[in-house]
């Protein structure tokens, strides 16, 4: 499944812009830093203004690249993009003819999926969501030996609160009541502050939120939404599908990815002048492809800030459970808020969570929800609208989601296993993330900074200008070639760093610390050979 | 106070067009009722199991060893499920890539697709790429995908039967297109005239839009109509002469309550009628878990198979698959169960059969009692429920009652579904929610109320309605609509 690029003379000026578009991304013989964002941008607003005038449809083919809807073929998505499918390929030469590479296996270090590369799950949770798909169970004796006893006790708790018992019955559209009690006590518990079980809405994972959100803000692109560069493509992508305009923010690689106000304020006003109507401020917290925790403080001034320009506060927080730094923790905005004194009338506030993240790492269940405060009531029926439109979310996801919320405690039978089971999972990451990062550090040219949450590392790789050529006439961007020699090399899928963002003339590229600790030696030194070869042959 | 980023006046203008009925007005005051103690029976929506129909015992073993593995590995779990479970969970676990908890492939686990795959060869005599079908976090999903990716702006038409799942109409709001209605005939049992489809065309021509696109549903929502072989060939031909995509929903599929008019597919009927048309007719046909007699709503299973659709746009709905990483698990789990269900001989083979059969032959029973049941009532005319899960009967009403109807600021169906809710506690959904002729009046009520509450149910509407009738007539009789 390739993306392919449209070639050839086309009738419109939309498909010389769309074209023009893509070559961006895919740097096809344009200079490397033209990858700048404002370009993209440029061309975003003016292949949009001239989306009024489509192509008249070939008669007995409506549904071609030609006609359909251009935000489709604007929006791009890197995490399963390209280098995923040459991975692939690799994958199915492997298995006709093993041997046939320098490695016996690839390595999918593109995606933040735990489960897929041997990270197990929390048992208790899987016992839950077992039973509450098959309630009969619950009678028979011999369920006593097979589940532990909180299991069951938990599950029986959420069965009544689903009417019927039926758990394959749509549910409220915002999610089954019950359960949206237990995450806003678990809300409250994480912060200090109450959360009220009506501003929840349980979607599937957390991305269907952010798009609801998306949805909701823009109606045009001179709707602007600030978005951290680096960001994870999923808030490009959506804007572009929504047919928005994404106005960046860098962050700062000097200052370990440091997100300053000072640079928020400037992007704000610089879209402003040009006409804009900046309507919310997206912020990863943890930070991805980055890593980086906040500060408190820092959080304060983002919260002053998007309190002060009007803003929507969209607070990406899928990975609060994964911190590796003993001096930083994590703080949600809607507690920062709060102790500010902040409350409903003083900001607008999206806070998102995923079950897909943390040590729990249930990526296929799309368990998630978004967290909305500070809105009317008349836009909290218009996002209830909207939800109601897909009916529900499923609900084994929104189960799941009341148990990330709301675990084992102290006292309960399987607190022991299931907090043996959480460290190991989180301590095992914190040694793969300074292995990696420290391994990353250790190659010529590449220097990486820390990652303090999440589950990535995002190198930063200053290519020699012979690469940098060969890359220009292979017509492949400079860190997708580096990319590409990498996994032809040694099996690991990484994503090149412009498929998050990256300043201008500097490359990058991301790297999840999820591969099982027994691998990461044989990773590190592979990496390292490879590197080693590269560098001797394209050093200037 | 400066303007803040979700203050009303500055949301999505298409956002605010949406409706969605069968979750609006009347729903949130059924769900008001309730909290306040009334009983309330929900028939707004099409949810089996909300209504007590119990699911399928093996689909739920098999997913709940899939859920939890650490059983497969316990020597007692022969004691708790039969072993034709613990195979198909093994068989199914084996086809993902770490189990529920990991994504899948953005279309769905590859080895899903190819059950499905082989479904569709089975059940229509012609060969499917798994390539071309995707796996989606219900149907309604894939619909709005594949409709995002259609419509460009506002001249962009979607050709929609009227009346119609407000799905259709809440999506192509929500994307700024254009709904071009097509009315079915309700004398003709909501048959569809192409002469209709082709005024429809060139209406929606004559003002700027161009249509692009052609949904039908069959089984019918709300109207419950079987489509006949001949209907699809015209209709398949009326999409080649005016270059439509074709939207086949046929999640209702399975629920067939008549024998003249058998479920045959689109794609079999397109294939059929062999090229041009089968070579060139663009379809994207969906289907579901959540309704058949699996009525599995709360997994969110679905999928859609492209047929003719050129490889480059295969990859753009792809890509945008891909930015939401992959449906949930769990459901494409219960999608290859019900496409590639259990075979005689099987241990839990009879089992399934039996609850299979129940739940559709109760289903063919309670369409029967329901239709009976509103024909017997006073101004009330029904036609009969040939497939999916509704009734949609027309009710009369008299000029009395819909000019009180204007005075309470209610749209006419509203007043009176409001009315029969606040007497009887039945919920049910105006038919303007769906779409209608002018000044023809309808509700929409599932087939679904367990079978032995059906004749009660019949009894306190008909009671309500005919007092209803009584209250809002003048003695010359009812009026003609």
């Amino acid at each position: 499944m390739r993306r392919s690029v449209i070639g050839g003379a086309k009738r419109s000026s939309l498909f010389l812009l769309n074209q023009a578009h893509r070559s961006l991304h895919h740097h096809l013989g344009s200079s490397p830093s033209s990858s700048a964002t404002a370009l993209l941008l440029l061309l975003r607003r003016l292949s949009s203004s001239s989306a009024s005038s489509p192509p008249p449809p070939n008669m007995s083919n409506p549904v071609t690249v030609q006609s359909i809807n251009p935000k489709v073929l604007q929006c791009e998505y890197a995490v399963r993009g390209e280098i995923v499918n040459l991975a692939q390929r690799l994958q199915e030469e492997l298995k006709a003819n093993p041997g046939s590479l320098p490695f016996d296996e690839i390595l999918y270090c593109n995606i933040g999926n735990p489960q897929s590369l041997g990270q197990l799950p929390i048992t208790f949770f899987r016992e839950v969501l077992a039973l509450c798909d098959h309630p009969t169970i619950l009678d028979k004796a011999e369920t006593q030996g097979l589940f532990s006893a909180d299991s069951i006790e938990r599950a029986w708790q959420i069965l009544d609160q689903i009417p019927g018992r039926a758990t394959g019955a749509y549910s409220h559209s915002q999610g089954i009541k019950g359960l949206r009690d237990t995450i806003a006590a678990g809300i409250e518990a994480r912060d200090g502050f109450p959360a009220n079980p009506n501003d929840i809405f349980l979607t599937d994972g957390a991305s269907p939120a952010v798009h609801m959100m998306m949805q909701l803000l823009i109606s045009s692109e001179k709707d602007g939404i600030l978005c951290p560069i680096p960001q994870y493509p999923l808030y490009s992508a959506s804007i572009a599908l929504h047919g928005g305009s994404l106005i960046p923010y860098y962050l700062d690689e000097e200052t370990g990815w440091g997100l300053e106000v000072s640079e928020l304020k400037k992007q704000l006003e610089e879209a402003r002048s040009k006409g804009i109507s900046v309507r919310a401020l997206v912020v990863i917290n943890p930070g991805n492809p980055t890593g980086q925790v906040l500060a408190e403080e820092n959080q304060r001034d983002i919260v002053e800030f998007c309190k002060k320009e009007g803003l929507v506060l969209l607070a990406d927080e899928v990975y609060q459970e994964n911190i590796y730094v003993p001096e930083k923790k994590f703080h949600s905005f809607k507690k920062v808020a709060r102790s500010m004194g902040y409350g409903d009338n003083d900001l607008c506030l999206v806070s998102f969570q995923s079950v897909s993240k943390g040590y729990h790492g249930e990526c296929g269940k799309r368990g998630g929800y978004m967290e909305i405060t500070g809105f009317s009531p008349e836009v909290r029926e218009q996002i209830y609208k909207v939800a109601s439109v897909n009916l529900c979310s499923n609900i084994s996801g929104q189960i799941l989601a009341s148990l990330v919320m709301s675990p084992p405690k102290v006292g309960d039978e399987s607190y022991e296993s299931y907090s043996a089971e959480k460290d190991g999972i989180l301590e095992s990451l914190a040694r793969r993330a300074k292995t990696l990062e420290d391994a990353f550090n250790s190659l010529e040219g590449i220097t990486c900074n820390k990652a303090e949450g999440a589950m990535y590392l995002f190198p930063r790789i200053r290519l020699p200008e012979k690469a940098i050529k060969a890359a220009e006439a292979a017509k492949t961007a400079p860190d997708l070639f580096y990319c590409r020699h990498l996994l032809n090399a040694t099996g690991v899928v990484v994503v090149p760093g412009s498929g998050f963002g990256q300043v201008p003339g500097t490359w990058h590229f991301r790297c999840t610390i999820l591969p099982q600790e027994d691998k990461i030696p044989a990773i590190v030194s592979r990496l390292t050979d490879f590197h080693k070869s590269f560098m001797d042959e394209y050093r200037d | 106070m400066a303007p803040k980023g979700l203050d009303y006046e500055l949301l999505n203008e298409n956002v605010k067009k949406v409706q969605y009925a069968v979750r609006g007005e009347l729903y949130l005051r059924a769900s008001e009722l309730q909290k306040e103690g009334k009983k309330i029976i929900f028939t707004n929506v099409g949810n089996p199991h909300a209504l007590g129909q119990k699911p399928l015992t093996f689909p739920r073993q098999v997913v709940a060893l899939c859920q939890a593995p650490f059983l497969l590995d316990d020597p007692n779990v022969g004691l708790m499920f039969p072993a034709d479970a613990i195979a198909r969970a093994k068989h199914y676990l084996s086809l993902t890539s770490g189990g529920l908890g990991a994504y899948s492939d953005s279309r769905g686990i590859p080895g899903v697709r190819k059950e499905v795959a082989d479904f569709l060869l089975r059940r229509d005599g012609y060969p499917s790429d798994p390539e071309l079908i995707f796996l989606t976090d219900g149907a309604s999903k894939g619909v709005m995908q594949i409709l995002s990716t259609i419509i460009r702006g506002p001249s962009d038409g979607i050709l929609v039967p009227v009346p119609q799942y407000p799905l259709y109409s809440a999506a192509i709001s929500l994307f700024g297109g254009t709904l071009v209605p097509y009315y079915l005939e309700e004398t003709a049992n909501w048959g569809l005239d192409v002469n209709d489809l082709r005024n429809a065309v060139s209406q929606a021509k004559s003002k700027g839009i161009t249509v692009k696109a052609m949904v039908i549903i069959n089984p019918g929502n709300p109207t419950g109509q079987c489509l006949s072989e001949a209907n699809l060939s015209e209709i398949l031909r009326f999409c080649y002469q005016e270059g439509l995509v074709l939207l086949g929903d046929e999640v209702y599929q399975q629920n067939i309550y008549q024998d003249e008019r058998p479920f045959i597919s689109s794609k079999k009927v397109l294939m059929d009628m062999g090229p041009p048309y089968s070579k060139e007719v663009q379809l994207v046909s969906f289907h579901t878990v959540s309704k058949g007699y699996w009525g599995e709503c709360g997994q969110r299973g679905g999928y859609f198979e492209m047929t003719n659709i050129p490889s480059k746009t295969v990859d753009e709905i792809y890509k945008v698959a891909s930015i939401s990483l992959s449906p949930n698990v769990p459901a494409q789990i219960f999608m290859g169960l019900m496409v590639n269900p259990l075979k005689p001989g099987d241990i839990s083979y009879e089992q399934f059969i039996r609850e299979s059969k129940g739940v559709l032959e109760s289903l063919r029973r309670r369409a029967r009692i329901m239709t009976d049941g509103f024909n017997s009532c006073r101004n009330v005319v029904c036609n009969f429920t040939e497939g999916a899960m509704y009734s949609f009967p027309q009710i009369r009403l008299p000029p009395k009652a819909i000019e009180a109807a204007k005075s309470a600021g209610k749209v006419a169906d509203v007043f009176y579904c409001l009315k029969l809710l606040e007497a009887t506690g039945i919920s049910t959904v105006p038919g303007s929610g769906f779409g209608q002729k002018e000044g023809v009046f309808h509700l929409r009520t599932t087939i679904l109320p367990a079978e032995e509450d059906m004749p009660a149910i019949m009894e306190s509407f008909k009671k309500f309605n005919d007092e209803f009738m009584e209250q809002y007539e003048d003695h010359k009789g009812y009026s003609r609509m």
